[in-house]
């Protein structure tokens, strides 16, 4: 009998020793069918040809990071039982207006395909995709067993696409749709949820602007025992709030309406009553309109809390103080900068066990302080822990995040984003160079790193040098020459996404990342130096790097104003628009 | 009539991004500012807004240049804002934007620049205020229509657009109320609302913030009726 057959060499049975053990296929199945981390079973298929065939057979989640890098045919080819797909389009600049329109990344192929090959498909995650109304009516359509759709930062489709879904899925437990460019013609999509539908676990409408039948959303979630996650948009009020609380106790994550309407004192009673019976509540967020007037409902769940979202809320330094103060077991918080330094004190003082802390703009444009160093300093003093930071401010300086280093040294995600471009540490100033070497010496864990500010090539030395586990670099505005990028791309081993916009790096930085390029998802360079010349010389060198310029209308030819280099095995799009030109 | 303005003065300083050397913007925009709450300042011009903008003060400079900058060695300026306030006396609707000396250096400079700082749209289209949409009845008209109220930024305006809409009507200020005539039948038209408690309005009563948040619906109401209803009479006591 073939050994090679039943994958089982008997080892002790005087065999030769040096005669690799093989397991059984089916031990390898159970085995794997265990394994559900795409990083551990992309290892797992690299260890020998068989592995790689019961990895692949097996396989049930499949996440295409990057969705011209590989084709829907090949997927399909390579993974045959896929249940799941985490789909991602467009390179992340598109969520800030520097992808024009109509620039690709359309869902419609994918399913396609998935048709005929998933027909069993159940989830579909959709990050920065062009979605239209028919591909999600399509989606609908051919695929029973659907149940789990999430789209965020997609554009294309409207309202219509929603009634779609809700009209056909009838296994539904998941409709998570958020901040997309989404036409809302209102009509009412949550009213086609058929009455017999009651699998709903999530339901997240939180950015859609219009109203919804709040007897169709009462009824679905009132009939619809396993939702755990029920994220309600800005039209509904308290009131209207209080009730569906009260029919879904066993909540888990919640998002508010709005604050705004003056409510009965019974009401409040009510509502504080009903929250206080949610007791698996951990995350809440939205809180439109909240101020200390209503926000009180809330406390009876502020000490179960893990996640605390108010980034929708634009509440000042006492009312986050009031909700902080019982929220102590917070892991992360994601504020407005009008809490200021002294509501991130209030961070410092109340939340120990705070792990990220995100602090949007209220208002982008608006020349008002927000936060500043001394709240990134306070925050870091007591938040020993944190190991993600976002951070909108005006101005910044180098000691502060120097000391913000000493104090946590885990950051794995440092983003810090100083509005005015280039803007120079606002006490002594010089260049930010000194914080952002602060960061990356002492955080050796860090995988993640957008800087801003005024900054030499001398930051990214210390990028270079130091940031050895670096996947993910976000640029703006910065460095003096080509000499800046070169450090981090010989630098930087891990480098995965590289995002760079308005600095003075040409050709020979382009260049100088050939080797990284290969192990790397993407590179994105706009408003730098880097000529049609350049990039037709990196495209020569590297035939399976997809080498895209995206042409402005007018300017000079011999530019490459935006270029997108991304690996790929699809070879060059298909379906790219005429300003697209691959190399 | 010419009537004076408070007018105040917003200097601020905008620094631009590209390294190589730096800009200046220098404009004067006179625009109307937001109407004041009090509604007896209805009929009166509105107060107007002179907005001037310079690029690339150093952070030491506190001194107002309209020269090109000149010994700044960094490579952008600091952000720096100064208010003042001083009357100018304006005469007649000047509603108008006047820009005077546009100073640019840069072929591309952008007052912002695309994208940055990086915030998704749903985050910024919020820092704007959500849109407060009311339907809009006419006494007698077959079809409503819908007007965002956070689009307006005060009575004159709201009133502005119905001439637009129901391009029949002309606005009639009488005595401080405000009304909207037919000019071809003479009839005349009282704007009313129905407020969060379901009662019925006089459009005009409360300060324009009020009125947008607790503005349900907006009825255009013959004045035949208005009267009947009681509506002048509330006025007079």
């Amino acid at each position: 009998m073939d050994p090679a057959a039943t994958g089982v060499t008997v080892a002790g049975t005087g065999a030769d020793p040096a005669k690799t053990t093989m397991f059984p296929e089916e031990f390898l199945k159970r085995t794997f069918s265990l394994i559900n981390s795409d990083k551990d079973r992309n290892s797992v298929s690299l260890v020998c040809k068989d592995w790689y065939n019961v990895e692949r057979m097996s396989r049930r989640h499949v996440s295409i990071r990057n969705c011209y890098s590989v084709s829907p045919e090949i997927v399909t080819a390579r993974f045959p039982a896929i249940r799941s797909v985490t789909l991602k389009g467009k390179p992340r600049f598109s969520d800030f207006n520097l992808v024009p329109d109509d620039w690709g990344a359309d869902v419609q192929p994918w399913l396609n395909v998935f048709a005929t090959a998933y027909p069993f498909l159940e989830e579909l995650r959709l990050k920065r995709m062009a979605v239209s109304d028919e591909s999600l009516e399509f989606l609908a359509l051919n695929f029973d067993d659907f149940k789990a759709l999430s789209m965020l930062s997609c554009e294309g489709f409207s309202t219509l696409g929603l009634e779609a879904i809700a009209t056909h899925c009838k296994n539904l437990t998941e409709l998570d749709i958020q901040e997309n460019g989404i036409d809302d013609l209102g009509g009412d999509w949550l009213s086609y949820f058929p009455e017999n539908l009651t699998s709903l676990e999530v339901l997240n409408f939180s950015t859609l602007t219009s109203e919804v039948s709040f007897d169709a959303l009462e009824s679905l979630v009132s009939r619809c025992k396993s939702l755990r996650v029920l994220k309600v948009n800005r039209k509904i009020n308290l009131e209207q709030l209080g009730k569906l609380l009260v029919l879904a106790p066993q909540l888990i994550e919640l998002g508010t309406g709005t604050f705004l309407e003056e409510l009965v004192s019974g009401s409040v009673n009510g509502l504080e009553n009903a929250f206080s019976k949610c007791g698996n509540l951990v995350t809440l967020s939205s809180f439109w309109d909240a101020t200390l007037l209503h926000l009180p409902v809330v406390y009876p769940v502020c000490g179960n809390l893990t996640f605390l979202n108010l980034s929708y809320a634009n509440i000042g330094p006492d009312e986050l103080e009031q909700i902080l103060s019982r929220s102590k077991r917070l892991v992360r918080l994601w504020v407005v900068d009008t809490v200021g330094d002294k509501g991130l004190e209030a961070v410092g003082s109340h939340c120990p066990l705070l792990e990220e802390l995100r602090v949007f703009p209220v208002d982008p444009f608006d020349q008002q302080l927000g936060v500043t160093d001394s709240g990134l300093v306070a925050v870091s003093k007591g938040c020993p822990k944190l190991h993600y930071i976002l951070y909108f401010c005006q101005r910044m300086t180098n000691a502060a995040v120097i000391t913000v280093a000493q104090n946590c040294p885990n950051f794995t995600h440092f983003r810090l984003c100083i509005m005015n471009p280039s803007e120079p540490d606002y006490l002594t100033n010089e260049p930010m160079d000194e914080a952002f070497g602060a960061i990356v010496k002492t955080c050796t864990k860090l995988q993640r790193l957008s800087v801003s500010g005024l900054l030499t090539d001398l930051a990214f030395e210390y990028i270079g040098r130091y940031a050895k586990n670096l996947e993910t670099l976000s640029v703006a505005f910065a460095g003096d020459s080509d000499l800046g990028m070169e450090y981090v791309m010989r630098g930087c081993p891990k480098l995965k996404r590289v995002e760079i916009r308005d600095c003075p790096f040409g050709d020979s930085a382009l260049l100088s990342g050939l080797t990284q390029y290969e192990s790397m998802r993407s590179l994105w360079m706009s408003d730098c130096n880097v000529t049609m010349d350049g990039c037709k010389k990196l495209a020569e060198e590297m035939s399976w790097l997809n080498v895209e310029v995206i042409k402005d209308e007018g300017g000079d030819d011999r530019l490459a104003n935006k270029v997108y280099v991304y690996r790929t095995v699809a070879g060059p799009r298909k379906d790219a628009p005429p300003f697209v030109v691959t190399l | 009539m010419v009537r004076s303005s408070i007018v105040t003065l917003y200097i601020t300083s905008q620094s631009f991004p590209y390294t190589h050397s730096h800009y200046q913007l220098l404009s004067i925009t006179i625009i109307p500012t937001k109407m004041s709450s009090e509604a007896s300042t209805i009929t009166s011009e509105p107060p107007t807004t002179a907005v001037v903008s310079i690029g690339s003060l150093s952070t030491n400079d506190t001194e107002l240049t309209l020269g090109l900058p000149g010994g700044n060695s960094r490579k952008s300026g600091a952000k720096r804002t100064f208010s003042v306030t001083t009357d100018l006396k304006l005469g007649g609707t000047d509603r108008s934007s006047l820009e005077c000396s546009v100073v640019r250096r840069s072929p591309s400079s952008k007052e912002q620049v695309v994208g940055w700082p990086p915030v998704r749209s749903y985050r910024k289209n919020m820092a704007k205020s959500g849109c407060k949409y009311v339907k809009v009845a006419v006494d007698g008209a077959p079809y409503l229509r819908k007007v965002d109220l956070e689009l307006y930024s005060g009575y004159q305006q709201l009133l502005s657009s119905f001439e637009d809409m129901f391009s029949c009507f002309a606005i009639n200020n009488v005595m401080e109320e405000m009304k909207l005539m037919d000019p071809v039948n003479g009839t005349e038209y009282v704007p009313t609302y129905e407020d969060k408690d379901g009662d019925l309005m006089l459009v005009g009563d409360v300060p324009w913030k009020m009125f947008v948040e607790s503005c349900k619906r907006i009825r255009l109401m013959k004045n035949s009726e208005a009267g009947s209803s009681g509506m002048y009479k509330s006025q007079l006591t």
